[in-house]
């Protein structure tokens, strides 16, 4: 994947975050679209490529929050970086192992962006277990679904232009 | 520029994209200054996007509601809502009048309220990550927006602005967990802080135990904090745990749907205290 294409993914998914956040977020569930891209990246394109999705993605998110810019940006890194690792170090072609990745990945997010924030008195979380809980719940189904689709939306469209030709002849 | 080039020295980029971070971070964290050029660029320019893709769902929504859809009575309806929404303000303003009427003090803040002078101003994002609860309106200072104006909806309070740029601002739901409002139970007169919860919640901090809050009880803002005008609705009290005679958790439910604003008005009016309080937060 070019850093063009790691641009369009990222802003896309923050696109889509800030206008469905109300939808998807909830008392003790919700979906972070740029964390599932991040992973998603990372798992497809490698720990740089993953890296680089969540320094851009989290800086992005911190910009556009009332937080302080860097510290979702290097919770993300780290993220995207550690995803990407455990992708080439081990197989994860398979649901299972992606909904796992994805429910890691949103716990270290939250250990870090929220530790940042604690061990910076900037905001406190009280105790978060539910709705990380909830979160990392929400990534998982959304990242293994979204892999789902796009691996299995070329074999439908080549199977309904097969379809297509069959019915002219 | 093609990643696998640079994937050899992944760990060393690693290292300094982490160490690049943790000096952004620390530019800031003592930081008292307004915002951050970086932070106001960015801001300018992604509002820009979203307020081009909310012009786009609106726009698509329009066409559906407005000429697919019942097109005469959605005028109608969105009319109705309009006055609806203003009836409710007015509400809200006559009973805080009444509340000011209880004092000869506050009988001089009467005059105050009554010249509250509000835009309006409609919602073109939410907040990008669930960590931070907050939405982007499409006014900013060219509008009189600045920081620390309070927002408010036609059921009650919904935030202050906290990062207002030229043309947008980023305004900081009362539900976030950073987020706090002086607050008086509308029955029985105490006082408190009601802050976000991070669930969508509100809890009442700092309430002596000596005064009396029940389930049901009508919070309003208090004014003291210099930000909310006194007298608006902020929610209601549903659940109350103790501990002995201590109140160890008051729980509040917000009066205001989060999920479904759409528009909100911003208050320019400074509220009293900020005009006797050279160098305050303003």
């Amino acid at each position: 994947m070019r850093a063009a294409g790691i641009v369009l993914v990222v802003v896309v998914s923050v696109a889509l975050q800030t206008t469905l956040n109300r939808f998807i977020v909830r008392e003790n569930f919700a979906v972070d679209l740029v964390m599932v891209a991040v992973v998603y990246v990372a798992l497809t394109a490698g720990p740089v490529a993953g890296m680089m999705a969540g320094t851009i993605g989290g800086l992005i998110q911190d910009s556009l929050s009332s937080g302080i810019i860097g510290i979702g940006g290097l919770a993300k890194t780290i993220v995207g970086f550690l995803a990407g690792v455990l992708g080439t170090q081990f197989i994860v072609a398979n649901s299972l192992p992606r909904f796992v990745v994805f429910l890691a990945a949103t716990v270290v997010h939250a250990t870090v962006f929220m530790g940042l924030y604690v061990v910076l008195d900037l905001r406190h979380f009280g105790a978060p277990y539910a709705q990380v809980g909830g979160q990392a719940l929400g990534n998982a189904f959304v990242g293994v679904i979204a892999f789902q689709i796009v691996e299995l939306l070329p074999g439908a469209v080549e199977r309904r232009r097969a379809q297509r030709g069959r019915l002219r002849r | 520029m093609a990643v696998g080039a640079i994937r050899q020295r992944s760990g060393y980029l690693f290292l300094g994209v982490i160490l690049g971070h943790i000096l952004l971070i620390s530019s800031q964290v003592n930081s008292r200054a307004g915002v951050p050029v970086l932070e106001f660029v960015t801001f300018g320019i992604f509002s820009e996007v979203q307020r081009v893709i909310a012009s786009g769902f609106g726009g698509v929504r329009d066409v559906w509601g407005g000429y697919i859809g019942l097109r005469h009575l959605k005028t109608e309806n969105d009319s109705l809502k309009r006055q609806l929404a203003d009836a409710q303000i007015a509400v809200q303003q006559q009973r805080a009048l009444a509340d000011r009427a209880r004092g000869l003090q506050q009988l001089l803040e009467l005059r105050d309220r009554s010249n509250l002078k509000t835009t309006a101003a409609q919602i073109i994002g939410d907040a990008p990550t669930p960590d931070f609860r907050t939405i982007t309106i499409d006014k900013g200072t060219l509008h009189g927006l600045k920081t620390d104006m309070a927002v408010l909806a036609p059921a009650g309070v919904v935030g202050r602005v906290i990062k207002p740029t030229a043309r947008s601002a980023i305004v900081q739901l009362l539900i976030d967990r950073n987020a706090a409002a002086g607050v008086i139970i509308e029955r029985s007169r105490a006082q408190g802080v009601a802050m976000g919860a991070g669930d969508g919640r509100l809890r009442l901090e700092y309430m002596s135990e000596a005064f009396d809050v029940a389930v049901g009880d009508e919070v309003v803002t208090s004014g003291i904090d210099n930000i909310y005008p006194k007298g608006f609705a902020v929610g209601k009290i549903d659940s109350i745990e103790k501990s002995g005679a201590a109140y160890r958790r008051i729980s509040i439910k917000p009066a205001v749907d989060f999920s479904a604003l759409e528009e909100v008005l911003i208050v320019l009016t400074p509220t009293p205290l900020r005009e006797v309080s050279p160098g305050g937060p303003e």
